[in-house]
């Protein structure tokens, strides 16, 4: 059975040292996925480090961080992919990461500062349509049509929390007002992506939360031209997923050669056909065909991520009560 | 020395429930011994307990009542095709819930075949967001469960009574007083105990269909503790909060169940003489087919889609299906292992109360006890290396508490019937298991290891709290799909897992029933 | 000889006292009104009600707290003596070994069994496939096989027809002859007393009585027995 030989190996593993050394990376499920970026990734990096790299996947990024508090530092992960700005202050709170030592030259719209987070692919939230759909400009004018939209809860679903800061970074104060206006509009609130996107497809909603990369998704993987992303014009709000190294890692050389490959070419030239994400460097071909047809948000939303733990809160207790009467 | 009605030991019967107890228990404290005490319940943990008692009484009373026509047409209907449809009836309690869901929006959604026929009709459309869509999402997942329990116990009654009822020309009012009625009044608290605790940890189905956060549940909640908290202590409250209620409610249902001999009688097919004609049988068509569709046409979309997908699901689909079936036929032989010896306890005891104990596995939040295993395992041992027996433990003890709702009663009675026969002829230990009980009750554990098979095939559960990516299941595949924006070849996983789910239930259920006369 | 020394059997509110001796290989009738408690009497003597006072004593051998598959005696009840699962010979082989694991020569006894009963024949049909008669019978070659000293019957042909009752009767008669058992069986009719018992033990009022040879017994009833038997 697949447990025993599994067993078999990681005993195995501990007991020969001629072995080469393991590098174990937590990430989430859709990135070890056989269509998703992992097994090329595990295939490249591993022609050229002389180790066996251990993609471990579970659950979504905030999955992931809850795992990290509980194994804490004895944890068998010695990088961790797949955490986003909404958790980094959290991530860095735990004590559990060293800085990084990688350089790239980032082609991102915001300026990144962070050494201990390593960001390797970004993406814009955006509501998704049919084109045959006159997409709304802005919250308000969503929230004055009769459109149906389909969100994710912010409590489970790291999209719904992106959604949750973005109308709390466009709108401040006024956010718990723009909320209350989106509550006709919204037709129901979902666990996860998955569901929400689904419930799309199905055509259940008008538009629903995702990203401005999704329709090349349908472009490229479907050649299905009818999908596209609403641009908003107060902005739209960044979700750049990052690297990090754990402190207690036994191998702290080959995390930083991981994090390092991560913003190399052969990584980020996968990253966005298979995570359907930007990358966080430019790559040396350019982006795939298809690409080029997404719309660019003509601004750039981020909470620094120091401020992100306490606006959270407050913006979830206005959600809560705006959608909740 | 003791005067029991029979000579089946308690022993292990007693220790199974005491680990079962003890090892939910032991993982939530694992999870309190973590938790650093800064919380209670807020203002919004309240509103979701009061919510989750809402929607679970609410679904749990109209899925038992609606039961009670169709098991009683069904009881009395013989037609062509009746033991595949009773077996069809079974898929929706068996579907993963964003499958179900998604089938139940195909029929029921915006865009769904409902409204479509009404915008036909030039009538207005109907959303089957908020609460009614909770009650209708349920009644989905637990009427075939409740409808089966209530089928089950009808056939158990003997035929020489609707022979004697035959004979005194009852009219259905009259049969369904002297028969149908105490029958009811020991199956219904029962049934409708457990489907209150299946719907008390529902949280996708509610969240998605209640249409926002209005309808958060207990079970969203410690989610939320969990994963956006990072609150143990809230977490750990909360299960406890949730396993209270189950618990609760359970131990009074099954304590105020009067435990009545069904009665022996020599095992004939059964036939029926009242209401076969008039309103009696217009009624039980128009039950049956109503239930038919309600059930069935979701199902329908959901295979639809999922033959549109088919061709584009991908390998691993297949190798994530191998796995899954060896951690369905593991679950089941933990299940088996659980539950025999637990039911043969129960059976010999003058009340039911003990099988609260069974609905523990059912109404702690899975999460809690993922987590707390994982608490307690991950210094010992590699996670990932027992991720296949702790997610068969786990199944069998969410389906524990279905189980014992089926066995307990015919083992019952079969300790009513044949307790002094077995005790003059000396039989105990092994030889009263292998000769009087496991072929008396063949047909009900065939159809518990079935609906086990089947719980397990679907359930996502602890498993991605432990999988590696060699051993994913089926569910958690298709999920993975979904995430990568293939709708359609998770759809084609859906209907891979609906037909292995299905067809795992078929095999043991009819493997049951097989040469056996009941 | 068996003998129940000074007891009593207390269910919910209803108690039976006893103090009598049955002697082997004789035939006992158990008589009296419906509800005086000659079943009770019977569950009591088999171990399926406790005695709340008294002892069982078996040559000597206090048997009060014995299992009923421990005690010298063996019981046909109103319904359910044989197991609708099971074939008739695995029924009867039931009678000689639990577990159903036949030596040859225990094989030939349960097959021996059924032929002095008269169902060679029907050795691996179920019970549902035979008549009410033929399970009486496969029921008493269970008996027959079990060989215990003392062969209690709760009515078990109470649902034949007369002329199959008396056949019954006969036979158990018979069967308990060949194999010197004891015959303890209760019945409502004073003809079955007259056909085979030896003795009877009149129960009434919360009382089993003495045993009291059976002819002499019907042939001049006292007050009691008279008003039962009308």
């Amino acid at each position: 059975m697949k447990y025993l030989t599994l067993a078999a190996a990681t005993l195995l593993a501990t007991s020969a040292s001629a072995e080469p050394p393991q590098l174990v990376v937590y990430t989430y499920d859709s990135f070890v996925a056989d269509w998703g970026p992992g097994p090329v990734i595990e295939a490249a990096f591993e022609a050229e480090c002389d180790c066996d790299l251990k993609f471990v996947g579970m659950g979504d990024g905030a999955a992931l961080l809850a795992r990290l508090k509980l194994e804490g530092a004895r944890s068998d992960a010695d990088v961790v992919l797949g955490l986003d700005t909404s958790l980094v202050a959290a991530a860095k709170d735990t004590g559990l990461f060293a800085p990084a030592k990688v350089t790239a030259d980032y082609d991102l719209p915001v300026t990144w500062a962070d050494d201990t987070f390593v960001p390797y692919d970004w993406g814009y939230f955006a509501f998704v349509h049919d084109k045959k759909l006159t997409a709304p400009k802005n919250f308000r004018e969503l929230a004055d049509s009769d459109l149906k939209i389909v969100i994710q809860d912010p409590r489970s679903s790291t999209p719904g929390l992106g959604l949750l800061m973005w109308v709390k970074d466009a709108y401040g104060d006024e956010a718990p007002a723009i909320w209350e206006g989106l509550a006709d509009n919204i037709v129901t609130v979902t666990k996860g992506w998955s569901e929400a996107y689904g419930l799309f497809l199905e055509g259940e909603a008008d538009m629903v939360l995702s990203y401005t990369t999704s329709p090349a998704y349908h472009l490229i993987a479907e050649k299905d031209e009818t999908k596209a992303a609403a641009i908003f014009d107060e902005g739209h709000y960044m979700q750049i997923e990052v690297a990090g190294k754990l402190a207690a890692t036994d191998q702290p050389e080959l995390a930083d050669k991981f994090m390092q490959f991560m913003v190399s070419d052969a990584a980020q030239s996968v990253l966005p056909t298979t995570n359907w994400m930007y990358p966080a460097v430019a790559p040396a071909a350019g982006l795939p065909e298809g690409f080029d047809q997404l719309v660019e948000p003509e601004k750039a939303l981020l909470v620094p991520n120091d401020a992100v733990p306490a606006l959270r809160d407050e913006a979830l207790a206005e959600w809560l009560s705006a959608l909740s009467q | 020395m003791a005067f029991r009605p029979v000579s089946i030991s308690t022993k292990p019967g007693i220790s199974a429930a005491v680990t079962v107890a003890a090892l939910i228990l032991t993982a939530l404290l694992a999870v309190l011994g973590r938790a650093e005490f800064t919380s209670g319940l807020g203002p919004a943990d309240w509103s979701a307990i009061r919510f989750t008692i809402l929607q679970a009484v609410i679904s749990a009373v109209v899925s038992t009542l609606l039961a009670v026509p169709v098991a009683r047409a069904l009881a009395r209907r013989r037609f062509r095709g009746r033991g595949l449809l009773v077996t069809l009836l079974g898929a929706p309690f068996i579907l993963p819930v964003i499958v179900a869901v998604l089938g139940l929006l195909a029929v029921f959604g915006r865009a769904g075949w409902l409204n479509a026929g009404l915008a036909q009709v030039g009538l207005e459309p109907v959303s089957i967001y908020g609460l009614h869509g909770v009650v209708l999402a349920h009644v989905f997942f637990n009427l075939p469960l409740a409808t089966r329990l209530l089928l089950q116990a009808w056939q158990t009654v003997p035929a020489e009574r609707f022979r004697l009822a035959a004979q005194m020309s009852l009219t259905p009012y009259a049969v369904f007083r002297s028969i149908e009625v105490p029958l009811l009044r020991q199956i219904l608290p029962g049934t409708a105990a457990l489907v209150f605790v299946i719907c008390l940890t529902s949280f996708a189905v509610a969240l998605t269909l209640g249409g926002g956060p209005r309808a958060t549940t207990v079970e969203l909640a410690i989610y939320q503790a969990f994963r956006f908290d990072f609150d143990l202590s809230r977490a750990a409250l909360l299960s406890l909060v949730q396993l209270g209620i189950a618990g609760g409610t359970a131990a009074a249902a099954l304590w105020i169940i009067p435990t009545i001999s069904i009665g022996g009688g020599f095992d004939r097919s059964l036939h029926r003489w009242d209401g076969q004609v008039g309103v009696q049988q217009v009624l039980d068509v128009l039950f049956i087919g109503l239930t038919t569709a309600f059930l069935l046409l979701p199902l329908v979309a959901v295979v639809t889609r999922g033959v549109a997908g088919f061709a584009k699901t991908p390998l691993a689909v297949w190798h994530a299906a191998g796995v899954s079936i060896i951690v369905a036929l593991f679950s089941i032989a933990v299940l088996l292992a659980i539950a025999l010896p637990m039911a043969g306890w129960i059976a010999t005891r003058p009340r039911g109360g003990s099988e609260a104990v069974g609905l523990l596995g059912l109404a702690a939040s899975p999460l809690t006890i993922g987590t707390g295993w994982f608490i307690l395992i991950n210094p010992v041992v590699d996670p990932f290396a027992l991720a296949l027996p702790v997610t068969a433990l786990v199944n069998a003890f969410m389906a524990l508490p279905f189980v014992l709702r089926i066995i307990v009663p015919p083992m019952r009675d079969t300790v009513q019937v044949y307790g002094r026969l077995t005790q003059t002829l000396g039989m105990g230990g092994w030889s009263l298991w292998r000769w009087v009980i496991l072929p008396r009750l063949r047909p009900q554990i065939g159809f518990a290891a079935g609906l086990t098979g089947a719980l397990s095939m679907g359930d996502l559960g602890v498993i991605a709290l432990f999988a590696s990516p060699d051993t994913a299941t089926l569910p958690l595949q298709m999920y993975r799909l979904m995430g990568a924006y293939r709708m359609d070849a998770a759809a084609g996983a859906a209907l891979i897992l609906l037909a292995l789910s299905l067809g795992i239930f078929w095999v043991f259920d009819k493997g049951g029933r097989w040469h056996a006369q009941a | 000889m068996l003998r129940l020394e000074e007891a009593e059997i207390a269910q919910d509110t209803f108690t039976l006292r006893a103090d009598l001796s049955i002697e082997q290989t004789r035939k006992y009738a158990v008589i009296g009104p419906s509800g005086a408690g000659k079943s009770t009497l019977l569950s009591a003597l088999c171990g399926f009600i406790p005695l709340s006072t008294g002892r069982l004593l078996w040559q000597d051998t206090d048997i009060t707290t014995f299992a009923p598959g421990d005690r010298p005696m063996t019981m046909l009840f109103q319904d359910n003596n044989l197991f609708p699962h099971l074939s008739i010979q695995q029924n009867v082989g039931l009678g000689l070994r639990p577990d159903l694991r036949l030596s040859i020569d225990e094989k030939d006894r349960v097959l021996n069994a059924l032929s002095r009963v008269g169902l060679s024949a029907f050795a691996q049909r179920k019970p549902g496939a035979l008549s009410g008669g033929q399970q009486s019978r496969a029921a008493l070659a269970r008996v027959l096989v079990q060989a215990r000293p003392f062969v209690l019957l709760d009515e078990p042909f109470a649902a034949l027809g007369p002329a199959l009752r008396n056949e019954m009767l006969d036979l158990v008669a018979e069967l308990i002859t060949e194999t010197k058992a004891t015959l303890i069986m209760v019945t409502h009719a004073p003809d079955d007393v007259r056909r085979i018992a030896d003795e009877v033990i009149f129960v009434a009022n919360g009382v089993a009585a003495k045993p009291q040879p059976a002819k002499a017994l019907m042939d001049n009833p006292p007050q009691e027995l008279r008003d039962y038997l009308g």
